[in-house]
Order: structure tokens, then sequence, then C-alpha cells
């Protein structure tokens, strides 16, 4: 008898295991999807109700608008008005000039450590700087977004001489301080999966460790880093409490990178707390999230679009 | 937690006294915080009485009251016009009384030289009409703004008294916090921001004229207390008639010094005494 235990009784109880563990696994899968409906669901006035229209549709919230006679036709974000305006050109250039700033601030510094820890760095240096930088990550973004506040701004208004003390720049160094490690981890990988075959390859034929590096490691490691970069930028776009302390919030359309700058991220938090229940409103700040959601989704999946071509070409797949 | 335990206390209550007086109260969002300490502290004194809170907005709580599904209405300004005529077609008659004060200061950065400012003029500079510290006699230097995001009642209030309803300059940049505002204008010496009385510390206050020919006054619990101050509101209760029984119990004891020193506490500002007791229900 011992030796059937597992037959044929338990056959269900091994079928509901599997199905239960699998479940789990989808659980993930189903809260994310669950999440995006609900935040779609709020979404949906605005291309189905006629009143939310009056005050949002989607032509307002894009094309320039003329909201007092006489005036001339502008983009606006101001919610709280005797005249709402929704339009979310400000709040998505803000979004743009804040993750690009990140990006130039974060990308080198991540590759150049990435390709110093993985090719020039000696084991403990390694050992030393990795966790270091992996630290970063850890970094509540409150913090980072205080210290932004109350002292990188100073210092960069003070070296530079800004009009503005919260900027976009202040905002997106700050972001690429928080990106910096998602760079570097990603790149770092990446780096260090090229197979030593082809660096003893690279050295048989009697290149320095500069040419391995550069000519060698990093051109096939390239999509790995590229990878890196797109999913740094998912973050610099999804960011929130780092801009929403260190920005300024100013919802200004502006090439330049020295005026303060509004994001989704930090609209959708500073204003969804206290708005009206079921309002035109409450309605485009999930649009809103709608749209960040989209964005970054679509982002994390090509970073991992890429990631996993790179890992195909490395072992020779494709 | 605490409307959970306004809720529980509700919920025994009902079960414990029948006759207990179930006093519910909605309205201003400015006035959530004040309306609940109040019920608390009196709730605590008086164990047979029930006080619910809520918000929802001024706008919200008048028309409760208009339809009668609240006892108290607490509103940030006073009933319109329109709102009483509506009340009266409902058979109802607003009783108003002032229960607190609630003020604005103006803070600049300590080495800016501009040391009073007309209403006229903070609504030119927060528009965005004036951009430059030399139009209203000081540097030749572009003007920082500071506020509120726009769910805070103090972004609502300084539009509605300062800003005459019109919107805020696209420039004005938003910080979370009257906190945040007061440390950015300390750090920038061209910035001007807004926010509650007694927090200017690292900045200075404005002094606000009403007009070019008045006095320029500096905001202190004295001068928005005394009307002085120009940027200063009443914060109303509105009743059904002249409250009795238990509501008048309850509005005289907010209007008691016992009461007053509640508002106090939680950064709104008393009324004077004479006021206070010249407000409360014979």
């Amino acid at each position: 008898m011992e030796k059937y235990r597992f037959k044929p009784k338990s056959r269900i109880r091994e079928f509901i295991g599997e199905k239960f563990i699998a479940l789990n696994a989808l659980a993930a899968l189903i809260g994310i999807l669950l999440i995006f409906i609900f935040i779609f669901k709020e979404a949906v006035p605005i291309f189905t109700d006629r009143e939310v229209q009056e005050e949002a549709s989607l032509s307002k919230m894009l094309y320039k608008q003329v909201y007092y006679e006489g005036r001339e036709p502008k983009w606006s974000w101001q919610p709280i008005s005797t005249v709402p305006k929704y339009s979310l050109l400000p709040l998505f250039l803000g979004t743009i000039k804040a993750a690009i700033v990140a990006m130039l601030f974060a990308v080198p510094l991540a590759v150049g450590a990435a390709i110093y820890t993985s090719e020039f760095a000696s084991r403990r240096m390694r050992e030393f700087i990795k966790p270091i930088i992996e630290l970063l990550a850890g970094l509540p973004s409150v913090v980072l977004g205080f210290f932004a506040l109350v002292v990188l701004a100073t210092v960069l208004q003070k070296s530079f001489g800004f009009t503005f003390r919260l900027n976009a720049i202040n905002a997106g160094v700050a972001l690429g301080i928080a990106v910096i490690p998602i760079i570097f981890t990603v790149a770092e990988d990446a780096m260090n999966a090229v197979p030593k075959s082809l660096r003893d390859a690279a050295i048989a034929l009697g290149a320095n460790p500069w040419q391995v590096s550069f000519t060698m490691v990093l051109p096939a490691a390239l999509p790995g880093i590229a990878a890196g970069v797109v999913l740094g930028f998912g973050r610099a776009i999804g960011e929130t409490m780092i801009v929403l302390m260190a920005s300024g919030n100013a919802a200004i359309i502006s090439a330049r990178f020295t005026e303060s700058i509004r994001t989704f991220s930090a609209t959708i938090a500073a204003e969804l707390a206290e708005v009206v229940f079921g309002s035109p409103h409450y309605n485009v700040l999930f649009f809103i999230g709608t749209l960040l959601f989209i964005f970054t989704f679509v982002i994390n999946l090509g970073g991992d679009f890429i990631l996993n071509r790179l890992k195909e070409r490395l072992q020779g797949k494709s | 937690m605490k409307r959970l335990a306004i809720v529980v206390g509700l919920v025994l209550a009902a079960f414990s006294i029948a006759l207990a007086g179930n006093i519910t109260i909605k309205g201003s969002d400015t006035l959530v915080r004040l309306g609940q300490r109040w019920a608390e502290e009196y709730m605590k004194g008086n164990p047979g009485s029930v006080i619910q809170v809520s918000g929802g907005g001024s706008g919200t709580g008048i028309a409760a009251l208009i339809n009668g599904t609240t006892d108290i209405c607490q509103s940030s300004r006073p009933m319109k016009e329109r709102e009483y005529k509506l009340a009266q077609d409902k058979g109802i008659t607003p009783h108003e009384v002032a229960v607190a004060l609630d003020g604005i200061a103006v803070f600049l950065n300590e080495k800016n030289p501009i040391a009073e400012l007309t209403l006229t003029q903070l609504k030119g500079i927060y528009t965005g009409v004036i951009t430059n510290w030399k139009e209203v006699g000081g540097a030749d230097r572009r003007i920082i703004l500071y506020g509120r995001e726009n769910n805070s009642g103090t972004y609502a209030f300084f539009k509605e008294h300062v800003l005459n309803e019109e919107d805020y300059a696209d420039q004005t940049q938003t910080l979370p916090g009257t906190a945040a505002v007061v440390n950015a204008v300390s750090k920038d010496e061209w910035g001007i921001g807004y926010g509650g009385i007694a927090w200017a510390k690292g900045v200075k206050d404005c002094a606000v004229k009403k007009d070019d020919t008045s006095q320029a006054v500096l905001p202190t619990m004295e001068t928005v207390s005394g009307g002085s101050y120009p940027i200063s509101r009443e914060l109303y209760w509105y009743f059904n008639g002249v409250p009795t029984g238990e509501l008048k119990a309850l509005v005289n004891w907010a209007l008691s010094p016992e009461g007053q020193k509640v508002a106090e506490e939680v950064d709104y500002i008393p009324l004077p005494k004479d006021v206070a007791e010249k407000n409360m229900i014979e």
C-alpha cells in the first residue's frame, strides 16, 4: 500500500497542486491586467461621456485652446479653474525633458562604471564597487527627491546661475542617480555574459586589454547596454517622488531645460488625492495613468526583447 | 482611524442610548480636520452624543444643508444669494455662525528689499502680469513664483481672495506643503510664496496692503483675528434655523475658549474673544 501512496487518489491532489502553483505564477500577471483594466475603466468617460468631453475631450488635451474670448490660444494645464484646462502637452514635454536629462547624466556614468568593473577593475575593486552602486537602487526616491530639493538645487543654481532653482536639470540629475544602478547592473551583466572564448580569441590575436574591451566586448554587449538604457528610461518616465519634489511642477511649454517642469507622474501624485470622485479631472488623471502604464510597459517590453535577442546571439542561436 | 473611531462610536452609542443626539457635520474640506477634532473633544466631554464629520467641499455641504441631509454645514465661504434662495424654496432657513478664522501669509526671501505689497500687486504677480521685481519697486530681477498644489485649500483660498478666481501663472512652481514653499523661498533670493500664518522661518512675512492708500499689515494671530490683515477669512457653520438643544450646546462649546483652543492647535486662528462670545447662541 505504502508504495502506491501517490496513486490513484493523489492524481487529483497533484493536479490541484500543480494548478495552484500555476495560479500563483499567474497572480502577478492577473494583477497587472486587473490594475490596467481598473485604471483604463476610470479613463473611459473621456471617450464616451458627453459631459466629460465638454471639459476634457481628446482634442482639448492635445491641441491649443482658446480658453477666454479674445485671448491667444494656448496649451495649459489648470484643472482647478473657472475654465478647467487639461492640456497634456506641457506635462508630456516635462516628462520627456526630465527623462532626457536623466539619461544624459546617467548613461555615460553607468556605462563607464560597467566597463571599468567588468573589464579593468581588480577582483577586490569589483567586489567593492558593485554593491555600492547597487545600493543606490535601494535608496528611497523620497530621500533622493528631498536631497535634490534642498541640496542639489542650490548647488546647481550657484554653479550655473539658473534663474529657476527647481528645473528640468535638477530633477533630471536626481532622476539620473536613481537610474544609474539599473543601467549599470544590466550593462555589467551583459559584458560579463560575453563568452570567455571570444576574449581569449582576441587576446590570442595580440589585442591589448583596451582593444579587447572596446573592439570586442563592448560591441558584443551593446544590445545589453541598450536594454539597460531602455529600462532606465522607463524608470525615469515613471518615477514620481523625485520629480514631484525637485522639478518645481510648473506646467509650461518651453524648450529650455533651465525652466521648471511638471511630469505626468508628479501630476497624478499631487492631484489625485483630493480630486472630486468621478469628475472630468478625475477621469483625466486616470487617462494620464493609462498613458504612463502603456509607455512604461512598451519601454520595458522593448528592453526585455533586446536583452533576449542578445542572449540568443551570444549563445549562437541566431 | 479617527473617522473609524467616530463610526464605531456611532454604532456603539446607537445600541446603548436610543435617545442620544446624533449630529452630522458636512462640508468644507478646509474645515474637515477642525470639525473632526471638535467632534472628538466634544464627545469626550459628552459621552452620550454622537457626531459624524465628513468633507466634500463647501458647496457639497451647503447642498446637503438645503436637502436636509446634514445638521451642520461647514463652509469656508459665506453662502451665496442663490443658495439662500434655493434653501428658502425648500423651507430651510440657514443660520450662519462664524466659528474660526483662517489667514494666509505671503513669504519673501530675507534679502529681498521689498517689504510690502498691495493686493493688486500680489494678484498681478501671481497671475503673471507682473514678472519683474522692479515693477513693484524692487530689483531688476525676475520674480520666481512658488505656490501650493491645486489640491490644497490654501491654493483655492489664495486664488479666490487674491486672484479673484483668475488662474495662477503657468510659471508658478507648486510644492507639496507650506514647509517646502518656505524652504524654497528661503533659498531663492527672488522667490515669493504663500502659506499658513506663523510658518515663516528663514523667510520674512510680506506686509500686505488692502489698497494703495491703506496701511501695510503683517500677518500675525492678532492682525488676523483683529480683522486688519487682508488675506483672511471667516469659517462658518450653517444650521437650519437657530440651533437648539444638542446643536446649540455643540456650537457654544466650539466657540468657548476650550473649543477655540482646539482650533488653534490644528493651525486655525481663534476668533477674538468678544466675537466668539457674541456668536454664541443664547
